[in-house]
């Protein structure tokens, strides 16, 4: 069953996703804080699946969890005549035929359901294998709503579109990227109205920088950089933002108060309330570099 | 008896690969020696993942009784297993060495995975 | 020979960083990055790149609109929403399954193997090196990764080296799994805050289930104190051994900031315990 096309999800007030090349830029940071200071307005998606973070700094109180599963095959062997269609069709080596059995592997399985349905015996049916949890419940106004891969998992998109599912219409959404730049990262951008980029000021920030902007570029989505630790380095970040005409949305410089306070697991706004203007001020810029590309009804999806 | 090495080079005298799946070649023997066929693995080697799967369903094909190799993963091994293969594992020197191993009864057959699943 | 990976769960450790430094203390190896989505050590080690492959890491379909009918059973039949109401199959989204190619009636789907990365093999001041870089966006599923370390062992082999160290992939995904299975052990390296502790633990939990031997080690350690106490203590319980703290130095970023490994340039206190460290992973490893 299609769950995301990369057009924009229908009716929601703002779809914001926070990445970085990088990872430990203080994407999660910039996420939550951000989600903080628009409170019931807001809703807070973890799609950092593997790694997630944002319930360590938000505290919610969790209300519900769900299984989210893969459809792997499961084969009636009454009805298997052993033609071996199943193991030929198979891309990802799930499934095959070795003399008279019906091997499958379910942790190989990529749910594409081409077995299922290719079988012309119509022996195979699909049960599910689990991939992680999903969660969801509030941080004080804040609604929050987190996936967890299980551990050993190889395969993160799946739970990313479920928690990109619960993404609700009347809120504005800040999704938290995982780091890098591959497909976890693009399936959680895709649809968003504008993504903020978390970088530092070092050759590794800006090399990765570099690569998670190119690696969004197809989707066409508004970009903005908060440059993080902006005093601890060099100046390259900002130069390459005026080359690509990208909006610097913020500097925000190294404070040791700061990051003791994330070391506690506390908010960057909580351990420094003075940066509550600028994370208003950058909402405010996000609203109107993003509202310049959204005209007229959202097209609903597929 | 058909008997399948694993190993780096095209015959008897190469070193034993120890990997089963992502070995660069595979030899199918008889049990005094005889070449019967000098499998090139590269399609497995480059494959995404269950190449030990589709090596193992590569000698089943080839009705191969006994695998002679280092490691080899639980995929790989609930393959062969339910192709009837005997694995030996642990194997190391010259192809002829292992071989000699075998005829001489020197040899364990495996009853379990001896590697975690891996890439 | 031995095999050392470098991991860190969570991103920004210091990985990497560290990683360089022990290039450059450790004695004849082969050097690996697997940190093929966003590769970060050849900024710090400066390779000079000797050979160069492409990489094609898997099947994509491309659908070919001369043949299409726009009869729709592709679209029906896709899992992954990866193709358009125009009939374009996204690149990005593909998975490479093939079902498409195998319900369309006019046979107008065709199954590509477009290059999606590049590996190399570099010599750099501190010994070879093996890398490799993803095209952005590509689906990152640990077969580059794989490629990188039979690469960099196949190297090691040749030129007789003792040790093949790893700068090992972020998270505890696919890549990371590519990077550590069959390792002879894992160096996770962290940060004493609860987001660092937090995917310490996952991180060692993946590593339990591959049964390879694990050590810890804590990067910016005076951060805070306390939490660098839970993540010892956690360590400990889990069988991994502690290695050291690396105090937080501004040294590091003088360093990073100019190209340079901690461990060559400076010897401030974050040198000094990185050397200290170096010397403990070297007499457990080797």
């Amino acid at each position: 069953m299609p769950t995301l096309p990369t057009s924009r999800l229908t009716g929601s007030i703002m779809i914001i996703s926070v990445a970085s090349g990088k990872g430990g830029t203080g994407k999660t940071t910039v996420a939550t804080s951000l989600a903080a200071i628009l409170g019931s307005r807001a809703q807070l998606l973890d799609c950092d699946v593997e790694e997630p973070n944002c319930h360590i700094l938000m505290r919610p109180e969790l209300q519900t969890s769900e299984v989210v599963s893969v459809p792997v095959p499961v084969v009636d062997m009454e009805k298997c005549t052993q033609c071996g269609r199943c193991g030929e069709v198979c891309r990802f080596s799930a499934i095959l035929v070795i003399g008279t059995e019906v091997l499958t592997f379910p942790e190989l399985c990529h749910g594409c359901g081409g077995c299922s349905l290719l079988c012309p015996e119509k022996a195979i049916s699909e049960g599910p294998r689990e991939l992680g949890v999903l969660e969801t419940g509030f941080a004080g106004p804040v609604e929050f709503v987190h996936g967890r891969l299980r551990v050993g998992e190889a395969m993160s998109p799946p739970l990313i579109r479920a928690v990109k599912a619960k993404i609700k219409s009347e809120k504005v959404a800040i999704l938290d990227a995982p780091p890098g730049a591959s497909c976890p990262v693009i399936n959680t951008v895709s649809g968003s109205d504008f993504i903020i980029m978390v970088t530092e000021p070092t050759p590794f920030g800006l090399h990765d920088l570099r690569i998670a902007v190119e690696a969004v570029s197809h989707l066409n989505i508004p970009l903005g950089v908060v440059l993080n630790r902006a005093d601890i380095g060099d100046r390259e970040v900002q130069r390459y933002c005026d080359e690509m005409s990208i909006p610097l949305l913020a500097e925000i410089p190294h404070d040791r108060k700061i990051a003791e306070g994330y070391a506690r697991g506390d908010l960057l706004v909580t351990s420094a309330s003075e940066y509550i203007t600028l994370f208003l001020g950058m909402y405010a810029d996000i609203k109107r570099l993003a509202g310049n590309r959204i005209t007229g009804p959202r097209k609903a999806t597929a | 008896m058909k008997i399948a090495i694993t190993t780096t080079g095209k015959d008897l005298s190469s070193p034993v690969d120890p990997r089963f799946g992502r070995a660069q070649y595979i030899l199918i023997l008889d049990q005094d020696g005889s070449l019967l066929e000098a499998v090139d693995n590269s399609p497995n080697v480059n494959a995404m993942r269950g190449a030990g799967i589709q090596a193992a369903k590569l000698l089943a094909d080839r009705r191969v009784d006994v695998l002679m190799t280092g490691h080899c993963g639980p995929n790989a091994f609930r393959t062969l297993n339910a192709a009837g293969i005997k694995v030996v594992i642990e194997q190391s020197g010259t192809v002829r060495e292992a071989l000699d191993r075998l005829n001489r009864g020197e040899v364990k057959f495996a009853d379990a995975a001896n590697v975690e699943a891996h890439w | 020979m031995k095999e050392l990976v470098i991991i860190s769960g969570k991103g920004g450790t210091g990985k990497t960083t560290l990683a360089a430094s022990f290039a450059y203390l450790a004695e004849n190896k082969v050097l690996a990055d697997c940190d093929v989505d966003a590769a970060d050590l050849h900024i710090l080690v400066h390779p000079e790149v000797l050979h160069e492959e492409t990489f094609r890491g898997g099947v994509k379909a491309c659908i070919e609109s001369s043949r299409c009918v726009a009869c729709g059973l592709c679209r029906d039949a896709c899992r992954f929403a990866a193709i358009s109401q125009d009939f374009e199959v996204s690149h990005f989204l593909c998975e490479g399954c093939a079902v498409c190619f195998h319900v369309c009636p006019e046979d107008a789907v065709i199954l590509e193997e477009p290059v999606n990365g590049r590996w190399f093999i570099s010599e750099t001041r501190f010994g070879p090196m093996v890398h490799a870089a993803l095209l952005p966006g590509e689906e990152n599923s640990g077969k580059l990764v794989a490629l990188v370390r039979n690469q960099a062992r196949v190297l090691a082999t040749k030129q007789g080296r003792g040790l093949i160290l790893v700068d090992g992939a972020p998270g505890v995904g696919c890549p990371v799994i590519s990077s550590v299975t069959g390792a002879d052990h894992v160096v996770i390296v962290t940060e004493p805050t609860l987001s660092g502790l937090h995917d310490m633990d996952r991180a060692l939990e993946l590593v339990r289930g591959f049964r390879i031997p694990a050590s810890v080690i804590v990067n910016k350690a005076d951060i805070n104190p306390d939490v660098a106490d839970s993540i010892e203590k956690r360590a400990g319980e889990s069988g991994a051994k502690v290695l050291g703290r690396i105090p937080y130095d501004s040294a590091v970023i003088k360093a990073i900031v100019q190209c340079r490994c901690v461990a060559e340039e400076s010897y401030g206190p974050a040198s000094t315990a990185i050397r200290h460290v170096w010397d403990r992973l070297e007499a457990d490893v080797l």
